[in-house]
């Protein structure tokens, strides 16, 4: 399988490389003559991440997991590369499914600190690059399902949220976990328009942050999470509706009370504080029991949705005894 | 060459320029297919120019286009009245039935290429959501509106019955706005421009009802 993924990066690479010299286009200009294209050499977290958006493309050391991969989710290939990284929803560089590929180019995703604040032991605010320092990165290939009805397969590359958490040590009162959004009209043009209020916000229970499959993302296809994706850091919580998986933190609380979501402050009747993925819960708009899986041309069928997007096994107990048709 | 003579090849140059902005205009109407078919012909992101998602692609764009017909059908009244242009009627059927043409599109892509024909998803689409409900209730006023656009339609109702009919178009325009609207996540502003265009196309329409008389009778 892992073979399989090389051998399909290596079959596009000249397009991959094609389209980034493209969007990097204005950053490449300005970047290229001092930076160097010797840049993009591999090396360690740390050294890697800490770099203008020329680095986009970076390759990262990541362990390939050997839980989380195509055949674990019975799937031949990753989503393209291009699709996942052209077609996406992020309403900080605007509405449209293309605009955020387009508008988030000129975003530095550096310097960058995340705020981990309340009910810890170390809180403090951190350089992403320091904060995962210590941590190997690890590939893991997920399946992610938009609450649109849509889904891709893609690998991501991250470290267990719940690893980071441990090193500030949760108190007892941290029964919650709240993250944000950067808020800077300046460099995220979508914020300049009230489509819903900013920053974005999401939040998870403790016991849902601290499962194992909770990624803290910094990477996808072995490379350096592009702008669009949510660079530098963002979260993917692979149970769960896309919006759940926020992206560009820079901001993470252990609290004690429910903290506000956005799409549940903007529409509570159709996004709830869970939103797990749920084919037996219809989205009040459009049905969830199938899903398009982009990608895959214009002929092809729907797949049916999975309960709890197919991790039912992993997470399936963290909702012991809740009516998850109310608890949506 | 006599004066009749005469008048009957104006005649026929006039018919002939008429029937040839017919055909230009019925080209250009399909201008907007003839784009969806050339984009699924030409390689993009996800294998076609129609993109990644294109079912969704297609089902949208075909649905933006079959409001603009609807709101250019309705807008030949309104623009005749202000620039007197009183040709533009004679192609009023004409953009009526695009609209209805890009209508039945819209909807096919959805049950063919997005449903892929799953009758009872699209049922309880249609009965459980409103922006679906909306949206159908407008389709199916349109039927009788397309079925009686012939000539001999309006002869077999009479005028005052046919115009009473295809006075529908006033609440079915509204209704594609709404749907659009709904449709979107969030307030978003594309559905807002068109809900103020078809606003101000129908607030035409109140004016030309309710604007002083002496003044149209001074015009004619």
């Amino acid at each position: 399988m892992l073979i399989k993924i090389a051998r399909k990066n290596k079959i596009k690479s000249s397009e991959i490389t094609a389209r980034n010299v493209f969007e990097n286009r204005r950053a490449f200009m300005k970047g290229a003559g001092a930076l160097g294209l010797g840049a993009v050499a591999g090396g360690t977290v740390g050294n890697l991440l800490s770099s203008s958006p020329v680095a986009a493309a970076q390759s990262l050391n990541a362990i390939k997991s050997d839980v989380y991969t195509l055949d674990s989710i019975g799937e031949e290939l990753p989503t393209d590369r291009v699709v996942a990284t052209s077609y996406n929803n992020f309403y900080e560089f605007g509405t449209g499914k293309e605009d955020p590929a387009e508008n988030a180019q000129a975003f530095n995703p550096r310097p960058w600190t995340v705020t981990i604040a309340g009910a810890v032991e170390n809180p403090g605010t951190f350089d992403i690059d320091d904060l995962l320092k210590p941590y190997q990165l690890e590939e893991r290939i997920y399946r992610f399902r938009c609450v649109e009805a849509w889904s891709m397969v893609v690998p991501w590359v991250g470290v267990p949220l719940a690893d980071v958490l441990k090193r500030v040590g949760p108190t007892s009162k941290a029964r919650y976990v709240a993250f944000k959004t950067l808020y800077d009209p300046d460099r995220m043009p979508g914020q300049l328009r009230g489509v819903i209020p900013w920053p974005y916000v999401e939040g998870l229970r403790i016991d849902e942050a601290m499962n194992d499959l909770t990624l803290l993302t910094v990477g996808m296809y072995g490379e350096v999470l592009p702008n669009q994706n949510g660079a530098p850091v963002r979260l993917i919580v692979p149970w769960k509706y896309g919006f759940k998986s926020i992206k560009s933190i820079v901001s993470i609380a252990l609290v004690e009370e429910q903290p506000p979501c956005t799409w549940n402050l903007t529409n509570p009747r159709e996004y709830g504080f869970y939103s797990n993925v749920n084919p037996d819960v219809d989205h009040p708009r459009w049905s969830q029991a199938r899903e398009r899986v982009v990608g895959t041309g214009i002929f092809a069928k729907r797949r049916e949705t999975e309960m709890l997007n197919g991790y039912e096994e992993e997470v399936g107990s963290l909702y012991d005894g809740m009516d998850l048709s109310k608890f949506y | 060459m006599s004066s009749s003579s005469a008048n009957e090849t104006t005649l026929r140059a006039t018919n002939l320029r008429r029937a040839a902005a017919k055909v230009a205009v019925f080209v250009i109407c399909l201008a907007p297919l003839a784009w969806a078919v050339w984009l699924a012909f030409t390689p993009g992101v996800g294998g076609s120019g129609l993109g990644p998602n294109p079912q969704e692609f297609l089902n949208r764009y075909l649905g933006d286009w079959a409001l603009r017909f609807l709101m250019i059908a309705l807008a030949v009244t309104p623009v005749r009245l202000v620039f007197g242009w009183r040709w533009l009627f004679r192609f009023r059927r004409m953009l009526g039935l695009y609209a209805f043409f890009y209508v039945c599109l819209h909807l096919a892509s959805y049950v063919v290429l997005d449903k892929g024909f799953y009758w009872d998803e699209i049922w309880s689409d249609v009965t459980k959501r409103t922006y679906i409900t909306v949206g159908m209730a407008a389709f199916i006023l349109l039927i009788p509106m397309a079925v009686t656009s012939t000539a001999g339609m309006v002869k077999r109702l009479g005028p005052l019955r046919w115009r009473r009919l295809h006075q529908s178009i006033y609440v079915i325009v509204p209704l594609g706005c709404l749907h659009f609207f709904m449709m979107r996540k969030g307030i978003q502003i594309e559905p807002l421009i068109y809900a103020g265009i078809t606003a101000t196309l129908l607030a035409a329409r109140v004016w030309q009802k309710y604007r002083p008389k002496p003044a149209r009778r001074q015009a004619l």
